[in-house]
């Protein structure tokens, strides 16, 4: 605890990004932003479809090389140290990532060995998270067979197998009822006040996002428009809700085709997946 | 060690759970072995070669291996498009480790069905020379499993889905066997063919397995060991590159 508030209080950023960019050949998904984290905080990253989120996501945790722009996750820089970026953070993507030959059971033990958490303490989590997550009676059966939504479900057991200093989620609660999106966002706030762990979210709800977030930044188009907390961002834009400051912040105008093509080849194979 | 071992674990259980890979699989090194060993055979054994199946089996075995082994290595592929390898590569292990326990695991895979293909000839009327002999055979099998698994994990680290999969089966698996010498002997090959054979790595990997069981050997085990053993080493380091390398 004191740990924590000597971290808070010499406002070291545990995660900056300085002028990032991201190209796709002529796409420009992520255009120069600028932000930092705060350890402790809980960073809610929003923004309309193909605003560039899950790109900047994407190079925050190694899986994307950025074009230009400095980051620093921890303190190390994801792409010459990665290893050491990857030891310092745990991650829900929003895309499936489970292996659907594999039971529910063996996508956390595999999970737990490959971030090395001893397995007394294993155990006792994954029983923990899948009695959480409702899959309890199904540990035991193959994904493959398992719903949308409780594949997401594991899917959120898993990435709070390992407690990480920095937990990204990324539209965790995507397909999600809403009884287990309660328990998710107590789950997490818990974590986040408990062991201090830094929380980079983001999502489609925007009362979820006022419900947890200690500071919201907005991104549209690869720019971000707007940061602060979710009061400050409502007086900025004399809104009375975290919505209609958004929707005041990125027009009510539908995302632009390229997004709504990507978006429909995501929606098309999570169906296919489904099967 | 442990990552190594779970990464080598959930290979193994994909394979045993897809029992109509495994049949289907199996299918293949049947029909080269009853239509060619005993649709030859006659003529063979008239050529003074002879017993075909003596000389077949071994590069049966062999194919069967490679082919399962290419698989292996390409299931990245799968999963890439399934979601399941972005996983892996946030994971706080390094990827030469991951690499490893894939590798590892696919190469197991390959060498069970080489086993499988092992009995099926031996029931098609295949004897081994030496039992002794067959220790070695099976230290060539799991070289040749691991050898192209590895390649096979390679190619896919480089290709993002399925499309250059039929450049790949067509312009380097078939020809990989096929000049290897599995289907024929290379002794009396034409020069050009036994030139092609010499640098294809496979031919060492059949000579070996063949050496080994028949006492049938072309380039001499020792110069297969040592040529299979640094080929294989090469395309793992190779293939640790390339993935290490990976974005999705
Ligand atoms: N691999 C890729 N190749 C080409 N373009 C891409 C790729 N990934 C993303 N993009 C493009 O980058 C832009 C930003 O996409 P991104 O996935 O970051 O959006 P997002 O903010 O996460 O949106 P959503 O809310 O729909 O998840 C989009 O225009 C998308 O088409
Ligand atoms: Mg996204």
């Amino acid at each position: 605890m004191i740990m924590s508030v000597t971290l808070l209080s010499s406002g070291m950023p545990i995660v900056s990004v300085d002028n990032l960019t991201k190209n796709f050949g002529d796409i420009a998904a992520v255009k120069g932003i600028s932000f930092s984290v705060q350890a402790g905080e809980i960073f809610a990253f929003l923004g309309p479809n193909g605003a560039g989120k899950t790109t900047t996501i994407k190079m925050l945790t190694t899986l994307l090389k950025p074009t230009s722009g400095e980051i620093r996750v921890n303190g190390f820089d994801p792409r010459v140290d990665q290893d050491n970026v990857r030891k310092s953070f745990g991650i829900v993507f929003q895309d499936p990532s489970t292996d659907d030959e594999l039971t529910a059971w063996e996508n956390l033990e595999l999970h737990g060995i490959l971030y090395g958490v001893p397995t007394k303490l294993r155990r006792d989590r994954m029983s923990e998270l899948m009695e959480m997550v409702g899959l309890m009676d199904r540990m035991h059966d193959l994904v493959k067979h398992f719903s949308g939504g409780m594949k997401r479900r594991l899917e959120i057991a898993r990435g709070l197998l390992h407690h990480p200093k920095i937990l990204f989620l990324d539209e965790p609660t995507i397909g999600l009822d809403p009884q287990t999106r309660n328990h998710l966002w107590s789950y997490v706030t818990d974590l986040n006040k408990k062991e201090n762990i830094t929380v980079f979210l983001t999502t489609h709800y925007m009362e979820e996002a006022d419900k947890v977030a200690t500071r919201i930044a907005v991104i549209d188009h690869g720019t971000i428009v707007a940061s602060g907390t979710s009061d400050e961002l409502k007086t900025q834009t004399k809104t009375q809700t975290l919505e209609d400051a958004f929707l005041a912040l990125t027009g009510s105008t539908i995302r632009d085709e390229s997004a709504s093509a990507i978006d429909n080849m995501r929606i098309h194979s999570r169906m296919f997946r489904k099967r | 060690m442990q990552t190594i071992y779970i990464l080598w674990l959930r290979q193994i259980k994909r394979y045993l759970r897809s029992k109509s890979r495994i049949v289907g699989s199996l299918g293949q090194p049947i029909l080269f072995l009853f239509a060619l060993g005993f649709g030859f055979g006659p003529i063979y054994a008239k050529a003074n070669g002879g017993n075909y199946i003596m000389f077949l089996a071994p590069g049966v075995i062999a194919m069967s291996i490679l082919f399962t082994a290419i698989f292996s290595g390409i299931e990245i592929i799968w999963d890439r498009q399934f979601g399941f390898l972005k996983e892996t590569l946030v994971a706080p292990v390094s990827r030469i480790t991951i690499m490893i326990g894939r590798t590892l695991g696919g190469a197991t895979v390959a060498m069970i069905q080489g086993l499988i293909v092992f009995a099926i000839c031996f029931v098609a009327g295949f004897r081994p020379e030496s039992l002794a002999m067959v220790p070695v055979a099976f230290v060539f099998m799991f070289l040749i499993a691991l050898l192209f698994t590895a390649l096979g994990t390679a190619i896919a680290s480089v290709l993002t889905d399925f499309q250059g999969f039929q450049l790949i089966m067509n312009f380097l698996v078939m020809p990989l066997f096929f000049l290897s010498g599995a289907l024929f002997p290379l002794e009396n090959a034409p020069k050009i063919l036994s030139i092609i054979a010499a640098v294809d790595p496979l031919s060492y990997g059949v000579d070996g397995l063949r050496g080994s069981l028949t006492g049938i050997v072309h380039f001499g085990l020792f110069q297969d060991f040592l040529i299979l053993s640094v080929i294989t080493a090469l395309c793992m380091w190779v293939g640790s590159w390339l993935f290490s390398r990976i974005q999705a």
